[in-house]
């Protein structure tokens, strides 16, 4: 749905994309995680050519954005929603008038609109607040509006710039909870550029990691954390690096329900401490890791036996 | 002077202080709002970059900014006879009055346009909003609450170049208060003159204050 392929952008000295390649697949929520000044905001806005990249190109929705002029570029954009970290409202229309500002840009006539506003206002839950101004909302409900003003053109995509990042945890989890819903009814894919994990961990597909403008790990959760050292598995169980001499990481994905720790002690000769661990709930999968000392005459057995189990085992060394 | 001489005064004076400021008012938001517009959408960074041409224009605004009022008004004379046909009168002094005003307040609406956060702008932008569109329903809007406060600014000056036109043959309050005020050491009047448009002042004031307030949302 979105291809950004050999992105750069250069700000004076400052290298803000070196050579970015993203590959966001239809109806999925991608997330891009990285720190503050990694160039996710800048990639974020040269995939709907706020910002035109130095040199790359962006296709969504099959088009080919950065070969647009600027008429066809504002008709393209009509069709690839956005929100803001800081909701970007505005102060000199109320919350209906918000909404609808998208649809006078596209020429929507007043009747049409104002039928749209409704149904948008409702889908977001902000039904009876329409008459209400900006200033009068709450952070969530504000990026509430935000959503419902991004969704007016019925845009295939919507991008979000860290739109939870001012918002308080609770209330983080609501609007995630709601992108992963108008995700799932509307088939709307979701790029979305955030600083916290927690954001990839409750909502994200797909996750591309950014460092220094370059994008240092792509791909689907579900695979990452079947990758052995993947940076993904490290940032999201956090275990004493480097593991201590002797001892076994174990990765559990896919495996819920059975207890392969105690088979294997059951059926080697093997005793098993544990060493750290946790569990997650990831895109629908719970996955664990698990630290583990083995110590008995069949460990080397009872390692194999896991790995035929389909759990992925490091050995320090 | 009695209330009865000083009133036959004061009424066709504060008339043609009203005249002469509310015209060029008017001529002042003619040509100074597109002049504001243009320092901030030509700025870099702004809508449509053109740094030479903002320079200019920027040039050409500071130089009547920087020139004295009373300077200016004789400067222009030429022109003013140009455009209006004569030099007295209160017609005569809206032209000095608004090319006064303009480089003031295009100042002033680009101080309140700048005053609108960057992230309202590029939202409209990612919704695909053309330029134009930009300009007329996110910039102007969302700092109509700062042009109005630069409005009563602007207005308020007005008043007090008017005052100093009147010297020169505009006639209104300022004229009053020299010719009778000060030539002819009619105190009583220049008190009742200056009382009047300190009043007038401060209503002007009190209401700019009071629709700027109301048109904010913050
Ligand atoms: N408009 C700009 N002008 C100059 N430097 C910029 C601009 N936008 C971003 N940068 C720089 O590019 C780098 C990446 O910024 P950004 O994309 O905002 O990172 P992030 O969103 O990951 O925090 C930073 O070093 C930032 O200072
Ligand atoms: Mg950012």
């Amino acid at each position: 749905m979105i291809q950004a392929s050999g992105l750069r952008k250069q700000y004076g000295d400052v290298v803000a994309l070196d050579g970015v390649d993203l590959d966001v697949r239809e109806g999925e929520i991608f997330g891009v995680l990285g720190q503050s000044g990694a160039g996710k905001s800048t990639l974020l806005r040269c995939v709907n050519l706020l910002e035109r990249p130095d040199a790359g190109t962006v296709t969504v929705a099959g088009q080919n954005l950065t070969a647009l002029r600027e008429a066809e570029l504002n008709q393209a954009r009509r069709r690839i929603g956005m929100i803001h970290q800081h909701f970007a409202l505005l102060s000199s229309r109320t919350v209906a008038g918000n909404v609808a500002f998208p649809l006078e840009i596209m020429g929507v006539p007043r009747a049409e609109r104002e039928r749209r506003v409704g149904e948008l206002l409702e889908l977001v839950g902000l039904e009876g607040r329409g008459g209400h101004r900006p200033y009068q909302l709450s952070g969530g409900q504000k990026q509430r509006v935000g959503i419902a003003r991004a969704l007016a053109g019925n845009p295939a995509v919507l991008l979000s710039d860290e739109a939870t990042s001012a918002l308080d945890p609770a209330t983080t989890q609501q609007i995630l909870a709601l992108l992963k819903r108008l995700n799932a009814e509307l088939g709307l894919t979701i790029l979305l550029i955030t600083h916290e994990m927690n954001v990839v961990k409750s909502v994200c597909d797909s996750v591309a990691i950014m460092t220094g403008g370059r994008v240092e790990e792509s791909g689907t959760i579900a695979d990452l954390v079947r990758t052995p050292g993947s940076r993904l598995t490290r940032e999201i169980f956090p275990l004493p690096e480097p593991a201590p001499a002797g001892s076994v990481t174990l990765t559990f994905a896919g495996q819920a329900g059975r207890p392969v720790v105690s088979e294997v002690v059951r059926k080697f000769d093997v005793d098993l401490s544990i060493l750290g661990g946790s569990i997650e709930e990831l895109a629908g999968d719970s996955v664990g890791r698990l630290r583990v000392a083995l110590e008995g005459a069949d460990a080397g057995a009872a390692l194999a036996y896991l790995r035929a189990s389909g759990l992925i085992v490091e050995e320090a060394a | 002077m009695t209330w009865e001489e000083m009133l036959p005064l004061l009424w066709p004076a504060t008339v043609e202080t009203a005249q002469m400021v509310g015209w060029s008012t008017l001529f002042t938001v003619l040509f100074g709002l597109p002049i504001g517009v243009a320092l901030v959408v030509l700025d870099r960074g702004g809508l449509r970059p053109a740094p030479a041409l903002r320079a200019v224009l920027g040039f050409v605004v500071n130089i009547g900014r920087s020139l004295p009022f009373i300077v200016l008004m004789i400067a222009i004379i030429p022109f003013t006879r140009l455009v209006v046909g004569t030099t007295i009168g209160t017609a005569a002094f809206v032209v000095p009055l608004t090319v006064g005003a303009v480089p003031f307040f295009a100042r002033l609406v680009e101080t309140a346009l700048r005053e609108v956060g960057t992230d309202v702008v590029q939202a409209a932008q990612a919704m695909g909003a053309s330029r134009a569109t930009v300009v007329r329903k996110v910039l102007l809007p969302e700092a109509l609450p700062g042009l109005v406060a630069g409005l009563t600014v602007t207005v308020v000056a007005l008043i007090g170049y008017s005052a100093m036109a009147g010297t020169l043959g505009g006639g209104g309050l300022g004229d009053l208060a020299v010719r009778y005020g000060y030539q002819r050491f009619e105190t009583l009047l220049m008190i009742v003159t200056v009382v009047l448009l300190i009043v007038i002042v401060q209503l002007l004031q009190s209401l700019g204050d009071w629709v700027a307030r109301r048109l904010s949302h913050k």
